[in-house]
């Protein structure tokens, strides 16, 4: 849009349009507006009417499922008031799949945040080859989440004794560990959690190193001439906070994330089947997609999630800034 | 209006028409695409001659083949095959909501289904031959009176047991849970081990309910498997799980017998549609026994699991639909003998072709079959796969993750009989 305007709207004629030709100008004008007006609808129809078919249209359909009992139907008839939401929050496994999901965020928020920062720094820093490195750690990005859940489970933490892990293990004199039969020990978390940081760090190592190279040069050499050591008393006290609105956008993609975990869950823990490591959407899948077809009670756990997640977006974008700008 | 001014306007209105042209046609391209995927449902054609076929992944080299032959073979409409990897329970559900959906499947009895008026009755294009079936069979597939699914093939589910490695342990096939147990202990050595039952529990779950004397549902359909005596075996089954005893952690679950062929244990669950691979693994070194007995009441469990066939009510074409699944499942008495036994081992669901099925007549196959008859325990439709994943939660939970086994079947309790509630 920003690039027809001026075309249409300034218009600037080299003999005095505004008196030479004020019927046609006003005719363009009106002719501009609409086409502005088209030009708007043109670019932004397509994605709107996908937002509403594909977005829209779902989550009102939900609240309208969440109010009836919507078994083994999508349009339902039997009303039944807000009854499937008292059931969800009163429903153990729900509340526990919550619980599960603040266990793993408390987990892979923090590490993927440091290790993805560290990656940043050290292809940042590097003086050779440095395409190459930022490829090798951005490249996972690109696998599929079902595959890599795949891999680790039936190559790297097979529980066999020829398990890629368990053969290194085997090494050192150490019994083969069925990493993902019960969870005590909680193998499991090992499991998914490496997984999802080979997956995910590549990509938020990219947002972060894109932040450094816009760290100006000179608020380092005025540093320098200051007498600050470079290393930690640099970065804590020029890197760090100049990289704080991407580090506020990162934590939150990063716990949204985490909100939606859902394929190395159910791929690596036998495909739901374990009760302990169902976070909530592969809570919710069971609920309404598998055999249960219960979609009045999905729908309603689906929707106090999406509350959930709202209030937790907005709660951080309130307490750390988010698009406050990085400038302060 | 100047010359100029006259030629910028014609130039700028031909611009706007020339760039406005090319935007409409791309939203309109855009819109295409979106409208597209809304058409995308697989259909063969729109003449109301296609037929959509839904099956699981058999393990077995050439069922899908198979499949595709009989479809072929159908003249009166045009049948395609889906045939679904992976969880096919859910696809399946999904799948029947969606304008993707299959007008002909294969499933399991199941309430739910009809309660929401999701399949219907083929009592019309079954009653010619209904006495060609088991009675256990029409029972399993009957709701309210009706038949709802055509039995494909009967799979009798039960363990297999390397005989060579018994007599070098010095033990003999377990006749109760706790020998079971035993055995598993004796017979773990180095990296064999003594039993597999499954990662997930899903397969071993309904024996393991079963052995001790009880259904899951009364004849009345009120809750029977909370009992004293499923509370004491799941106990027992969660030491089982914690000694060393059991395979964990192997690629694939119970359906397939990898894990016995490859030599990782030494009793393994699974089907007699494993017989062939066995057999071929270890010619004679092998022998089967029921699910033993558990607790005072118990009994020795062989579950009939199998396949039915289901038409849509939502179905393009119902009639079409049940005149193919006629045509197929009640009419091609050679297909369904290839289907039962040229691929692996399936005791054919009509009575007339399994009388004449020489593979099943001798050595462990026959020995199936008559567990099959003695102690065989077939799907009730009233106990839907619902209710079903609710109790294998409270089995894995205490077996599993060291939880109460009384305070699971209670909060699993609660959740039957709420679905009883809601489903009549």
């Amino acid at each position: 849009m920003a690039t027809t305007t001026p075309t249409q709207s300034a218009a600037p004629g080299p003999a005095s349009p505004r008196k030479a030709a004020p019927t046609g100008r006003r005719l363009r004008g009106l002719g501009g507006s609409r086409g502005r007006a088209l030009n708007f609808w043109l670019f932004t129809g397509p994605f709107l009417i996908g937002l509403i078919v594909f977005v829209y249209v779902p989550i009102g359909w939900s609240l309208w499922l969440s109010l009836y009992n919507a078994k083994g139907t999508v349009a339902p008839t039997e009303f039944v008031g807000l009854a499937n939401y008292a059931d969800m929050l009163s429903d153990g496994d729900f509340v526990d799949s919550l619980i599960n999901f603040t266990i793993f965020a408390a987990i892979i928020v923090p590490i993927t945040y440091a290790l993805s920062l560290a990656l940043a720094l050290l292809v940042h820093r590097i003086r050779f080859m440095k395409a190459f490195f930022r490829s090798v750690f951005f490249l996972p990005t690109a696998c599929s989440f079902v595959v890599a859940s795949l891999v680790w489970k039936m190559s790297m933490f097979n529980g066999l004794h020829y398990g890629m892990v368990n053969t290194g293990l085997s090494w050192f004199g150490v019994d083969s560990v069925a990493w993902l039969a019960s969870p005590h020990p909680p193998w499991y978390w090992l499991v998914i959690c490496t997984a999802r940081l080979w997956l995910q760090c590549g990509f938020y190592m990219i947002l972060f190193l894109a932040a450094l190279q816009n760290i100006p040069r000179e608020l380092y050499e005025a540093a320098a001439v200051d007498g600050a050591k470079s290393g930690w008393q640099t970065f804590r006290h020029i890197t760090l906070p100049q990289l704080r609105a991407t580090s506020v956008a990162v934590v939150l993609l990063l716990l949204i994330a985490a909100y939606q975990a859902f394929d190395e869950f159910y791929n690596i823990l036998d495909e739901g089947r374990a009760t302990w490591g169902r976070p909530p959407l592969v809570e919710l899948y069971l609920q309404a997609l598998g055999a249960n077809q219960d979609y009045g009670h999905a729908s309603a756990g689906a929707l106090i999630l999406a509350l959930l997640i709202a209030m937790v977006t907005l709660a951080q974008g309130k307490f750390l800034g988010l698009g406050r700008g990085d400038d302060k | 209006m100047s010359a100029l001014n006259r030629a910028r306007d014609a130039r700028d209105a031909r611009d706007w028409d020339r760039r406005s042209v090319l935007r409409a046609v791309g939203g309109a391209a855009a819109l295409g695409g979106l409208a597209a995927c809304g058409s995308n449902t697989g259909r063969a054609g729109g003449d109301g001659k296609s037929i959509k076929q839904m099956y699981h992944a058999y393990g077995e080299q050439g069922t899908q083949q198979a499949a595709k032959k009989f479809a072929d073979a159908y003249s009166k409409a045009k049948v395609t095959i889906e045939w679904v990897p992976g969880e096919y329970e859910s696809k399946l559900a999904t799948s029947l909501l969606g304008s993707g959906r299959p007008d002909v499947f294969e499933y399991h009895p199941d309430l739910q289904l009809v309660r929401s008026k999701q399949i219907v009755p083929l009592d019309d294009i079954i009653a010619d031959v209904k006495d060609d079936f088991l009675p256990e069979d029409l029972t399993a597939n009957s709701v309210d009176g009706k038949i709802y699914g055509i039995r494909m093939i009967d799979d009798p589910q039960f363990f297999f047991y390397r005989k060579s490695l018994f007599e070098d342990a010095g033990v003999k096939p377990p006749t109760t849970f706790d020998e079971l147990i035993d055995a598993a202990h004796k017979l773990t050595k180095g990296k064999v081990k003594g039993l597999y039952i499954g990662q997930n529990l899903k397969t071993i779950s309904k024996p393991l309910v079963w052995s001790n004397g009880t259904h899951y549902l009364t004849e009345d359909h009120k809750i029977a498997y909370h009992t004293d005596e499923l509370e004491e075996t799941l106990t027992k089954a969660r030491e089982l799980y914690k000694s060393k005893s059991l395979l964990l952690g192997a690629p694939t679950e119970t359906w397939d017998p990898t894990s016995f062929v490859q030599g990782l244990c030494a009793i393994q669950w699974c089907g007699i549609w494993a017989i062939p691979a066995i057999q071929k693994a270890f010619g004679d070194d092998f022998g089967i026994f029921p699910f033993p007995k558990s607790g005072k009441k118990g009994r020795p469990v062989v579950y009939n699991g199998g396949w039915s066939t289901y038409v849509s009510a939502k179905a393009k074409d119902v009639d079409g639909a049940k005149d193919f699944v006629k045509w197929l499942w009640i009419e091609q008495k050679k297909y369904q003998q290839e289907w039962a036994l040229d691929y692996g081992f399936h005791i054919p669901a009509r009575k007339s072709i399994a009388a004449g099925a020489d593979k099943l007549k001798g050595g462990v196959a026959a020995e199936a079959v008559e567990l099959f008859n003695s102690h065989g325990i077939f799907d009730d439709p009233y106990w839907t796969e619902g209710m079903f994943n609710i109790v294998l939660d409270a089995v894995v939970n205490s077996v599993r993750d060291s939880k109460n086994p009384g305070a699971e079947l209670d909060k699993a309790d609660k959740k039957i009989e709420r679905e009883l509630k809601k489903l009549g």
